[in-house]
């Protein structure tokens, strides 16, 4: 069964759309800036937060943003069936600013995953109850093989695949605590990387069986998802799982490394993760293969980055231009990865391949090709 | 394609249980970290990792060591091994934890121990480590277990992907209220030995 | 110095959840990471945190950490010579 996105937005700091998204990237600009407020750090650092005042008062920040985010996915498409329809929902700590006392009371159970999603659910009428996925730093992709499988189960034709996190003090303090956030803007695949910028986004990805759904311009080929089984929190020194996961991929796609002709990588920026992406690319025989991480633009989004990062990916490759891997100037990875310096052509290209990797271990890996 | 029940688990506030059998229960209302404590002790485990995991992942740890007690992971083919679970709080134990240790400016430490935690797929990632499992995992956080959804799941798995075992079932944790139910599921042998998991998968939640 | 030994393996035991040790199991020159104790590098950050809490000692890098954190002797070292 052939599988399409058909629709979909960002919702970033460099933008409110897809387009906006993609052009800002293009034109050079990053969405993260020096952060001062008290709220979420005691230090400045450096982050990418969303100005945005929340139109509705009875949903949090995020499901603001979560709406916004839907409404404008499902604008592109005409009425779609929703009996056949499943929200499938991707994030790692969701309401988590709702763990201020004074803040719950406003919004219920809503700290809840499977809560905020009905919420957001509900605002739209949608028959289904949602699927919530939380899968760490690879959630965003696990969602879309998640839907992926439902639609092939049959048991949906669409599905909107939606993830975002905000940029919050948890998350914040807790990498802070684990030394891995950057006191610069994020340089990933650098040799003088420090580790990573957090942001904030929300991104949704509409999937169809049906090509007429809405105007298509790639198809999604499968993917795979895999663990190390090695530690909690520090990436494999051998890459096996990313790998394996890649592997996967390759295997539900039906293609071979060697048709690849660019990869949209993790790249979180510290120094064993992405050690990690080019020790498993080397083994995969990838190294050749134009190559960016999208981090410098966006931070890493957690829930977010795995649909955002995707959309981005397929927009590259629709466009045949490549972003810069911004960040990026000399090469800190001991094999040798084609990091994209300066922005390039992408000529003839057919295959895109998108990895994430995250805390637990696990890895994920998803195959776009060019209608 | 028919799939099989080889093994489940349960771990309670009352007790823990192995195929539907008592293993040892919690007489005297002890806390979680008692109990829990009792329970490893009970399955002679020597894996002292077990007492630096949260909660939740000592939970699923537990449950998991009951329903792979048979099976020697060390040895199996782990890129053939599946988790696939539900759960409701993800790590909202931890996460208060966390949030107590950055609230206070003056008291302000957040612990990169508990912050590793604040994450409901990392039970899954503890049970990869300790039994060398590398296939896909995934938690669902569900308002209640919905055992419907992860039989789908679980069945398109194995009939998309040449998985050869699949953990799944239930893990959530609140300080006063847990549960762990967990499945391993393999392809069926065809020789009834094991329940079916279709026919019994919902039915053994209870 | 050696009550400061004493302490911290009481402290350490007790943070990075040493269940079943004491602090006559520790050595004063046994390696704590890798070999050894088999900590980890969640444990070496832990440790961080402790010395600053505890200590009111900041290390920014964790590399800086990796020396200091080498046995109790060598914390204790490290902890003497800043005050």
């Amino acid at each position: 069964m052939n599988i399409y996105p058909v629709a979909d937005n960002i919702i970033s700091p460099m933008g409110f759309d897809t387009d906006q998204n993609f052009n800002t990237a293009m034109a050079g600009g990053t969405g993260i800036k020096a952060i001062e407020d008290n709220t979420i750090s005691p230090n400045a650092f450096y982050g990418a937060k969303i100005n945005n005042a929340p139109e509705l008062s009875q949903f949090t920040f995020l499901e603001n943003l979560f709406i916004k985010s839907i409404s404008d996915g499902l604008g592109q498409v005409g009425g779609l069936d929703m009996s056949r329809t499943i929200l499938v929902v991707s994030s790692t700590k969701g309401n988590i600013d709702l763990m201020d006392a004074k803040k719950a009371k406003l919004f219920g159970n809503r700290i809840e995953l499977h809560a905020m999603a009905q919420a957001i659910s509900d605002h739209f009428g949608f028959r289904h109850s949602p699927v919530v996925v939380s899968n760490a730093c690879i959630s965003g992709v696990s969602a879309m093989l998640t839907a992926q499988n439902l639609i092939q189960m049959g048991q949906y034709d669409h599905a909107i695949v939606t993830g975002g996190d905000i940029l919050s003090e948890f998350t914040v303090s807790g990498f802070q605590s684990l030394m891995a956030i950057s006191d610069e803007p994020c340089t990933p695949y650098d040799a003088n990387r420090k580790g990573i910028t957090l942001g904030e986004a929300v991104g949704t990805i509409l999937i169809s069986n049906n090509k007429n759904t809405g105007q298509p311009t790639v198809e999604m080929m499968g993917g795979g998802q895999s663990n190390d089984a090695n530690h909690i929190s520090g990436p494999s020194r051998t890459g096996e799982g990313l790998k394996l996961a890649v592997e996967k991929s390759f295997k539900q796609a039906g293609v071979n490394a060697s048709d690849i002709d660019y990869i949209n990588a993790h790249g979180t920026a510290t120094l064993y993760n992405d050690e990690m992406e080019a020790v498993a690319f080397d083994r995969l025989d990838l190294l050749k293969v134009p190559t960016n991480s999208l981090k410098g633009y966006f931070g890493h989004t957690l829930g977010a980055a795995g649909i955002i990062e995707s959309i981005m990916t397929i927009k590259q490759l629709v466009a045949g231009q490549l972003l810069v891997s911004k960040g990026f100037d000399e090469l800190g990875v001991t094999k040798p990865l084609n990091v994209v310096k300066k922005q390039q052509a992408l000529v003839n290209a057919r295959l895109a391949l998108k990895t994430v990797s995250g805390f637990g271990g696990c890895n994920a890996a998803i195959i776009f090709k060019k209608l | 394609m028919n799939l099989e029940i080889i093994s489940y688990s349960s771990i309670t506030s009352h007790s823990a249980s192995s195929n539907g059998e008592t293993i040892t229960e919690n007489l005297t209302d002890a806390p979680f970290a008692e109990f829990s404590k009792s329970i490893y002790k009970k399955l002679e485990v020597p894996y002292p990792k077990f007492f630096k995991m949260d909660e939740l992942s000592k939970l699923a740890f537990l449950a998991g060591e009951i329903v792979l007690k048979e099976i020697d992971t060390a040895n199996w083919n782990g890129e053939k091994v599946a988790i696939i679970l539900g759960n409701k709080n993800s790590s909202l134990s931890s996460d208060q934890k966390h949030y107590e240790s950055f609230k206070d400016r003056d008291n302000y430490f957040p612990s990169p121990a508990i912050f590793v935690y604040t994450l409901p797929n990392i039970m899954m990632g503890e049970l990869c480590i300790r039994h060398k499992i590398k296939g896909e995992n995934s938690v669902f956080i569900q308002e209640k277990f919905d055992a419907q959804f992860l039989y789908d799941y679980v069945q398109h798995l194995f009939e998309a992907e040449a998985y050869e075992y699949c953990i799944t079932g239930w893990a959530d944790y609140l300080p006063n209220n847990y549960e762990a139910h967990l499945f391993l599921i393999r392809k069926s042998s065809g020789e009834d030995k094991h329940p079916s998991f279709s026919e019994n998968f919902k039915q053994l939640i209870r | 110095m050696e009550n400061l030994k004493e302490k911290l393996k009481v402290e350490i035991i007790e943070l990075l959840n040493l269940e079943e040790m004491t602090p006559a199991d520790i050595a004063n020159d046994e390696i704590l990471f890798g070999e050894g104790l088999g900590l980890d590098s969640i444990d070496a950050l832990e440790l961080i945190v402790l010395l600053e809490k505890n200590y009111k000692l900041k290390i920014e890098n964790p590399e800086e950490g990796k020396k200091i954190f080498r046995s109790i002797n060598t914390i204790a070292e490290f902890i003497e010579s800043k005050q």
